[in-house]
């Protein structure tokens, strides 16, 4: 089993992304596939939210990886700070545009259902305020890294800018608890839950199977970061 | 209310976003990698 440390060779990270990327994302759309079929046709309507809890088994995955987005962001970036390896910044730049589209979409499918159920599209309760702030996080980090890269900065501001953006995580995780919220307590955890089974099992489909797709598209987003610093460098020594 | 225009919405939007930014990933890598 390769060391972490040895992964950050770009050279041995390329043999190991190279035949990863198709597995991860393509078992990521299977298992997608199969949650939303199964959540859109073979679970019963809940008793008091009805046929829109069916919109959960897409909200709750991206809200999932809005956040783990950027638990990967702060380690990769607490990394890069400690050890120096570049290949931990070009990880967190590759996590910064799939993440800002997960808080997005976990906005926009938390909005979408909080009309028919709650009456209102939007609340500035505890939860949703702290999520539209993490999305924004996400914009000011993409915006930082762009800055820092085209003024040939060495990543530092970023990395610093990416390990205090993780004070939001607890924030947000216990936002339901700290304060009086609209939006519900946690009702999934890794050993138990509140919700009947019948209407719980597709679940893992979708977060195992969006979580593969994030991971796929990111090591795409790695490979393309890498190949175009190996352009720059290789056109900077003929220039040279 | 009728609920779902509302479920349609949120797999629509989602399957849109999230092909998009695949899409939109696996281009960028081909495009750097053929460099």
């Amino acid at each position: 089993m390769p060391s972490l440390h040895a992964l950050a060779n770009p050279a041995r990270f390329l043999k190991l992304a190279r035949p990863l990327t198709p597995i991860l994302f393509w078992a990521g759309v299977v298992l997608i596939a199969i949650g939303a079929w199964a959540g859109l046709t073979q679970t019963p309507p809940d008793y008091l939210q009805g046929e829109t809890v069916r919109i959960l088994y897409i909200h709750v995955p991206t809200a999932w990886l809005g956040m783990a987005g950027w638990s990967g962001i702060a380690i990769s970036c607490l990394s890069f700070l400690v050890w120096r390896h570049p290949l931990a910044m070009i990880a967190a730049r590759a996590m910064a545009l799939p993440g800002a589209v997960f808080a997005a979409l976990c906005l926009i499918t938390g909005s979408i259902w909080g009309r028919p159920t709650w009456g209102t599209w939007w609340e500035w309760d505890g939860r949703l305020t702290s999520m539209l702030l993490l999305f924004f996080v996400y914009l000011g980090f993409m915006a930082l890294t762009r800055a820092d890269a085209d003024r040939g900065g060495d990543g530092r501001i970023p990395a610093i800018f990416g390990v205090a953006g993780s004070v939001l995580l607890p924030i947000i995780h216990f936002s339901v608890v700290w304060w009086n919220t609209l939006h519900q307590g946690q009702s999934i955890g890794l050993t138990s839950s509140t919700i009947a089974g019948s209407i719980l099992w597709p679940f893992p489909f979708t977060l195992l199977g969006f979580t593969l797709y994030f991971a796929g598209i990111v090591l795409m987003r790695m490979r393309a970061i890498l190949a175009v610093s190996k352009a720059e460098a290789r056109m900077r020594r003929m220039a040279a | 209310m009728n609920p779902w225009p509302f479920v349609t919405a949120v797999y629509v939007v989602t399957f849109v976003a999230a092909t998009g930014l695949a899409l939109w990933s696996w281009l960028e890598m081909r495009r750097a990698e053929r460099k």
